[in-house]
């Protein structure tokens, strides 16, 4: 194994894993202020995909995809938790997972009914293809703007939320939500408003991803396992979590293909299991 | 309660005793609707009566299934070889399994399942020598036993289904009225008013766990031998998610709630699919309509007894 | 009007006053319509293939306006939903409660497998115009089963010959999914071409869950001739982008098995897929009449440009009509419409010339392919074509039989 062997995993590792924090820390804030499992999380992620196909057919521009496709998902978000999801009681694990799944049939068949089922690709933009090359390494460009777009993100959720008000207030709801809510904290203005950008945040991945994933029939429930992955092994609620998570499945993922293929579909899962098995509430995560 | 039970009886009478009158299809559907209402019980145990929800169920169903699909095609095991490997599979998964899982509660109980789940799945694309992988293992033939009618026709596999739904009912219903079932339903309401009390709440979640493996197998093996087929789509999440429903659908702690949702989503499935192809998003429909208008599912609703919503857990 | 829609009325109508003057008893049973089950997946992952094969089915049946033999044809379609359980359920009641008299259709391989022992004991005859795992009419035939679409390997045998004759490339890297169908691709190209002189040098096999490539395409021995990749659908379309991203398509000549660059994701792809060369017994390109006829009704009827699925089951649907042609429209004689399936014997199918042979795989034309961009779409131009290729090349079928079925592990790797 060269070192540009292992260059070349490590990046295409992060890669993937900034593709799965876009995914994936939405999923954990949701979780970490309503303690909601959202089975319909991947299609969030699969349906932003095919609104931003339709937008860059119809319009050319990628920005536009990326704005459209994050927004209209938001705000699907939004209307799921407004008028259903609030009305389940508090925690109830089996009717989240009920009408969670109920909706993730429903946008299933809808995005059949609209887009067909032939998969597609978004078209990336021209400056966004191609490589980079240094020395025998190749880069292509499109990876490192996945890699850029979550470091942006990332930093600016981070500043958001240890640095400006609403960020104190989202932590307050994530770490209490009574006593949030006793010191006069919108709990459910809160809550909305985490929801709709997790959900817009996994959008934003589905664009992204459509670019080198694709955007096809059954991507929501293949890319569902993944985000759980990371939200666990991370820790349900916390944005460093989220962070260091993806980063370790990216890579684990990664290198568990390249070294160990026959074993692929356990180098993640029992991992995840192992992990859960020692520190139940995930690395970060608290009980 | 009583009168519920004579009720479920009734039920499955009635269905013994029209069944001659049916056409195979509905016939072999409704099968279909035993083999999953066990599956569903068995998850019920573990659900609705000690307050576990896992989202790996299908793992143990699925590794009877290939237990006896491996024994009966390649070794051409007889009958009772093949139940007592499908059991002892299941068994023994749910036993290694329940050692990493019961730790965790609610939420990372789910996660965990389903990672586990996960493995089993992987396992069963990846050792092709056993399981023939994606293709399957085909050719499953129906059991041989001493009876003047073969279990090849579908009316007398249709009655060995019921009596075998029978036996599981009966011995479910028993574990859930004993002491144990009595004290799992304890430990679905508060495990540290139990432990107070001087329970080992551990233990009882072990059991409880292994036993509704070990029920899961049971509807497993039925599930090979009424398909002659078993794949890795048996052991998939997708598979895992659906018995969940079916406890969810029909009420859980109920046990006969699960078995009504299971027979429910059966023929959801497989009849409103033949007269429309929109019918997932129909599925999907009933799944919220259901959580809206009856929380605790049809037969919860009906029930003073049913798994009541539980309280806020992490 | 078709001479033969003529000819059947005729024929019709003479049977009719037949009946009517007395004749054969079993005249009431052919007045009924003659019911053909389709399983095909409509909903799920599949759904986009299903509708190729469904639109073939219908296209051909209403081409001859449903009808054969003087008696009407009923298609009766059931949803597989893309897995097979599903499809042994829908099978049943198709056999017990739809009373159909031939059974077609099935995408996965594990429905075929699972269909060969289901057929064999309703003794219902059985076509397969898609599902193409070797060992179906090989090693585990059926007796109630005939194959009228391909199997795996048959394509890349003659594939390898012709890379060997036409190409420099004899160190060849192998990249496909890791299942039967990806085995079996391989294993039919590595046998052919080592044993005229070329070598696999690699074999790499991706997890069917895969989406992202990189790990895999890094590990590509950057040394070799050619890649040889076998995709299907989506993976296809995210495999040809990734290749090319990799650096992979200016360096290395990418050969594949057909459904790499098969017609149901051609369109979808961008001109990273020009210059792929693969082999199957069609594409959408064949320059014959018969061929432009039918691509031409396909586009009007479905929107779309034709695949291999949507001819597979056209030719498919064309074999079932002949059989029970063949039979004078008594479908009712099981025993009799599966020797007549057997017997079918095609001059001019959209894909060429198509008989069976005694295992019940079809002998045909295989096409060798190379993507091309011509008036601005991509289509697979045919470079070469290999006339009456059976499933066993020029092997002698019983000494092929008594090897193993192509798997991961065999051939073995000797220049991995």
């Amino acid at each position: 194994m060269t070192a540009e062997f292992w260059l070349t995993q490590a990046f295409n590792g992060v890669s993937y894993g900034a593709l799965l924090f876009l995914l994936a820390s939405g999923l954990s804030l949701i979780f970490g202020v309503m303690h909601i499992v959202n089975l319909a999380h991947g299609s969030y992620f699969m349906l932003g995909g095919y609104v931003g196909l339709s937008v860059v057919w119809r319009t050319g521009s990628f920005v536009a995809a990326l704005a459209c496709g994050a927004l209209a998902v938001a705000l699907i978000g939004v209307g799921m938790e407004r008028l259903f999801l609030r009305r389940l009681p508090a925690s109830q694990t089996l009717g989240q997972v009920l009408m969670t799944i109920g909706f993730a049939l429903i946008f299933q068949d809808v995005a059949l009914l609209v887009w067909g089922g032939d998969p597609y690709t978004i078209p990336a933009p021209a400056m966004l293809s191609g490589a980079l090359r240094v020395g025998a390494l190749h880069f292509p460009v499109y990876r490192v703007f996945i890699i850029a777009v979550a470091i942006v993100i990332g930093a600016l959720l981070w500043l958001t939320l240890e640095g400006t008000r609403t960020g104190a207030v989202i932590r307050a709801a994530v770490d209490d939500a009574e006593m949030a809510q006793g010191v006069g904290i919108n709990v459910p203005a809160v809550s909305l408003l985490v929801f709709a950008l997790g959900a817009g945040l996994a959008a934003l991945g589905g664009v992204i991803g459509g670019a080198f994933l694709g955007v096809y029939p059954g991507a929501d429930f293949e890319v569902l396992p993944y985000a759980f992955v990371v939200v666990i092994v991370g820790g349900l609620g916390s944005l460093p979590g989220a962070m260091v998570g993806s980063l370790l499945v990216g890579l684990l993922d990664n290198f568990g293909k390249a070294l160990f293929p026959e074993l692929s579909y356990f180098t993640l899962f029992a991992p995840m299991a192992l992990i859960l098995a020692l520190r139940p509430t995930g690395l970060f995560g608290r009980a | 309660m009583a009168r519920q039970t004579v009720l479920a009886a009734g039920g499955l009478i009635a269905v013994g005793v029209i069944a001659p009158l049916l056409p195979s299809y509905p016939l072999t559907l409704l099968t279909q609707a035993l083999i999953s209402a066990i599956f569903a019980m068995s998850l019920d145990i573990l659900l609705g009566y000690t307050g576990l929800p896992s989202l790996g169920h299908a793992a143990y169903f699925g590794v009877a299934a290939y237990a006896v699909a491996i024994l009966a095609v390649d070794a051409r095991a007889g009958f009772v070889t093949c139940v007592v490997a499908g059991l002892v599979a299941a068994a023994g998964t749910a036993a290694l399994f329940g050692l990493l899982a019961i730790r965790a509660t609610g939420t990372y109980f789910l996660m965990i399942t389903l990672a586990l789940g996960m493995v089993v799945w992987g396992l069963a694309f990846r050792w092709v020598s056993m399981t023939k992988g994606d293709n399957g293992i085909s050719g499953i033939p129906r059991p041989e036993l001493a009876l003047p009618w073969s279990l090849g026709a579908p009316l007398p596999f249709f009655y060995f289904t019921l009596a075998a739904a029978a036996l599981a009912w009966l011995a479910l219903g028993l574990l859930v009225r004993s002491p144990f079932g009595m004290s799992l339903k304890g430990i679905r309401e508060s495990q540290s008013r139990m432990r107070s009390l001087g329970y080992n709440v551990w233990l009882h979640k072990y059991l409880s766990f292994i036993i509704a493996g070990v029920f899961a197998g049971f509807a497993g093996i039925l599930w090979a031998y009424y398909n002659g087929f078993v794949s890795p789509v048996d052991v998939q999440l997708v598979t895992s998610v659906e018995a969940l429903l079916m406890v969810a659908l029909g009420g859980s702690g109920t046990l006969v709630g699960p078995a009504i949702g299971a027979a429910l989503i059966v023929f959801l499935k497989n009849f409103v699919s033949v007269y429309t192809k929109r019918w997932l998003l129909i599925l999907g429909a009933v799944y919220i309509g259901v959580i809206l208008f009856a929380p605790r599912g049809l037969v919860g609703a009906l029930r003073a007894d049913a798994a009541p919503l539980p309280p806020a857990e992490g | 009007m078709h001479h033969r829609d003529l000819r059947i009325i005729a024929a019709g109508t003479l049977l009719a006053f037949t009946a009517a003057l007395g004749g054969p008893v079993s005249a009431p049973a052919q007045s009924g319509p003659v019911k053909i089950g389709l399983l095909v997946p409509l909903t799920g992952a599949f759904a986009a293939i299903g509708k190729d094969m469904l639109n073939g089915t219908e296209l051909y049946l209403d081409e001859i306006g449903r009808q054969v033999a003087g008696r009407k044809i009923e298609l009766i379609v059931e949803d597989t939903e893309g897995n097979t359980a599903t499809a042994l359920t829908k099978a049943r009641k198709l056999v017990d409660q739809d009373k159909i008299h031939v059974l077609t259709g099935g995408l996965l391989a594990s429905t075929g497998y699972a269909l060969h022992p289901f057929a064999d004991a309703q003794r219902i005859p059985t076509t397969y115009p898609v599902m193409a795992s070797d060992d179906l009419t090989q090693r585990k035939p059926a007796k109630w089963v005939v194959r009228t679409g391909w199997s795996t390997s048959q394509p890349m045998h003659p594939f390898a010959e012709w890379v060997i004759k036409n190409t420099r490339f004899r160190k060849v890297v192998t990249i496909g999914m890791d299942y039967a169908f990806g085995w079996e691709t391989v294993g039919g190209f590595q046998r052919p071409l080592e044993e005229q002189g070329g070598q696999i040098v690699q074999k790499i096999w991706t997890p069917l869950n895969t989406n992202d490539f990189a790990p895999f395409l890094a590990q590509v021995k950057r040394d070799a001739d050619a890649v040889l990749a076998l995709f299907v659908g989506r993976l296809a379309l995210q495999f040809m982008k990734q290749y090319d991203e990799a650096g992979l398509r200016a360096r290395l000549p990418l050969l594949g098995g057909g459904t790499t660059t098969d017609e149901s994701v051609l369109p979808q792809m961008g001109d990273e897929a020009i210059g792929a060369i693969t082999a199957l017994h069609y594409s959408a390109a064949v320059d014959t009449p018969q061929n432009q006829k039918f691509a031409k009704a396909f586009a009007a009827k479905a929107g779309k440009i034709t695949s291999y699925y949507s001819e597979a089951c056209y030719t498919g649907a064309r074999w079932v009509v002949e059989a029970v042609k063949a039979v004078g429209g008594k479908v009712e004689d099981r025993e009799a419409l599966l020797a007549a399936l057997r017997k079918v014997d095609i001059k001019d199918a959209p894909r060429g010339p198509i008989s069976v042979d005694r295992w019940g795989n079809p002998v045909q034309n295989i096409y060798v392919r190379k993507v091309e961009k011509v008036g601005g779409k991509l289509q697979n131009t045919v470079v070469a074509t290999f006339p009456a290729v059976s499933q066993f090349w020029k092997y002698n079928p019983e000494e092929y039989l008594k090897l193993p079925l192509y798997t991961r592990d065999y051939p073995s790797c000797k220049a991995c």
